[in-house]
């Protein structure tokens, strides 16, 4: 199966009993129908449990980040080493 | 070249007590002796080609260099495993690492002459290493202008618009066909950070994250295979970092990356995963990314897609430089007998996010 936007190949996973095609290139994710229904509801019965997370400011303006990237929405921290030593070495190293 | 790595004071060493002259110096055995009475065993090499280093540096900034003048002794700017880089007056001199492929520094350093990257790269004074000197074990020696690198004190001041713009230029210049270029060195250098990081910490298992998130990159991002072909095939640094910028002519002329050692064809992602990296481990601030993204952008850099996220191309680029960053913190950290730094650990976190994720996104993807 081709992606619909990029045209890369997609993958098929199972999660949770759920079906889902996810693009290699974009990594875009496809839904069949009801779908995104089963994973609302998988996902409300999940926030159910879990205690209310309360906004935080954020620091930067957002930008695209890797699926691994560090959390961005925690006071601020993003960006909090930048003037430490250590990251100015850094900046200069190979 | 990386002769502006200025995160140490440049120390300086004395000139010699005789003229600057190939004669006296080059292989000299006097000045070999001399350094030899001065220095710690382990020493006494280097002490050695940094005076020949700096003598061949003072002869080429001077027509007739027995003349008296004012030079300040030479100053060395960086004396590492991978290069030794000594300043005279307006020339830098530069010991490039033991081993070093010469049939690809010469592909390289004629890259660096080549007048499509004029305005680029900054160029080397001659085309071809100077003759191998007994006293730097046969290492390749190139000269270069010196230029003035970025202020290490100032990181708001640092040119990551130009730094981005210059890359884009080089990027998308023609691939030249005279001498072969080898392919460029990004994916070797991720490799031998990891092998510093086993040796200098063997079955530590702190390493565990760092290990595994080399393991799931793709085999080409771990240099065991070619680049695939549909990322591959542009003029690529290698080894881009703040170090690699100077102003030249010195103080005021205009930005040009330096150090072709790593250069050669590959995938040009990877020229911006380094900054990429640091952004996506939460040092580096998004405004700066996005400064040096969007100017890359601007200037038709083609290692991204012209709009959107551009995350699909610099993936695994990115994941390797973190994974590169970290076991070099690992390696250094163990060398100078402490625990990695807040900002080093930072790095590491990531690697364990990225050990983390679920098999099918972490998956190697040929990217």
């Amino acid at each position: 199966m081709q992606c619909p936007k990029c045209h890369a190949q997609m993958h098929t996973y199972n999660r949770n009993g759920i079906q889902i095609e996810q693009c290699s290139g974009c990594r875009g994710i496809f839904l069949d129908y009801g779908e995104l229904e089963s994973l609302t509801r998988i996902e409300a019965q999940w926030t159910q449990q879990a205690p209310p997370v309360p906004p935080a400011p954020q620091a930067y303006p957002a930008a695209p980040g890797p699926a691994w990237g560090a959390p961005q929405h925690h006071g601020g921290h993003h960006g909090g080493h930048y003037r430490h030593k250590s990251f100015g070495h850094m900046l200069f190293s190979s | 070249m990386r002769d502006t790595v200025p995160t140490a004071p440049a120390t300086t060493i004395s000139p010699p007590a005789t003229p600057y002259g190939a004669r006296t110096l080059i292989g000299g055995p006097g000045a070999d002796r001399a350094a030899r009475t001065r220095s710690p065993p382990g020493e006494t090499v280097t002490t050695a080609a940094v005076r020949v280093l700096g003598a061949l540096a003072h002869r080429a900034a001077h027509a007739h260099p027995e003349d008296p003048c004012a030079c300040p002794p030479p100053a060395v700017l960086a004396d590492r495993a991978d290069g030794t880089v000594v300043r005279s007056g307006a020339v830098v001199a530069k010991a490039h690492a033991p081993g070093t492929d010469v049939p690809g520094l010469l592909a390289r350093l004629s890259l660096a002459h080549d007048p499509h990257l004029t305005g680029i790269l900054l160029a080397p004074l001659e085309p071809r290493p100077a003759a191998p000197s007994a006293a730097l074990d046969g290492r390749p020696v190139t000269l270069w202008p010196h230029g003035r690198p970025v202020d290490p004190g100032d990181p708001d001041a640092a040119p990551w618009e130009e730094a981005a713009t210059l890359l884009a230029g080089l990027h998308r210049a023609p691939v030249p066909s005279a001498r072969a270029l080898p392919p460029m060195r990004g994916p070797a250098k991720a490799a031998l950070a990891v092998a510093r990081m086993r040796a200098a910490r063997p079955a530590d298992p702190v390493t565990a994250p760092v290990l595994e998130a080399w393991r799931r990159l793709p085999a080409w991002a771990r240099d065991e295979a070619p680049a695939p072909p549909h990322r591959s095939g542009f003029l690529c640094h290698g080894d881009l970092h703040l170090g690699q910028l100077v102003r030249h002519p010195a103080p005021d002329g205009p930005w040009l990356l330096i150090d072709v050692d790593d250069a050669g064809i590959g995938d040009p992602a990877w020229d911006l995963a380094r900054p990429a990296a640091w952004y996506a481990a939460g040092i580096l601030p998004s405004e700066v990314w996005l400064r040096f993204l969007d100017a890359y952008r601007a200037a038709g850099g083609p290692a991204v897609r012209a709009e959107g996220d551009p995350w699909p191309e610099l993936d695994v680029p990115a994941r390797a430089l973190t994974v590169q960053t970290a076991a070099l913190a690992f390696a250094k950290s163990a060398t100078e007998g402490r625990t990695p730094d807040e900002v080093e650990q930072t790095m590491i976190d990531a690697c364990a996010r990225i050990a983390a994720l679920p098999p099918e996104l972490g998956a190697a993807r040929s990217s």
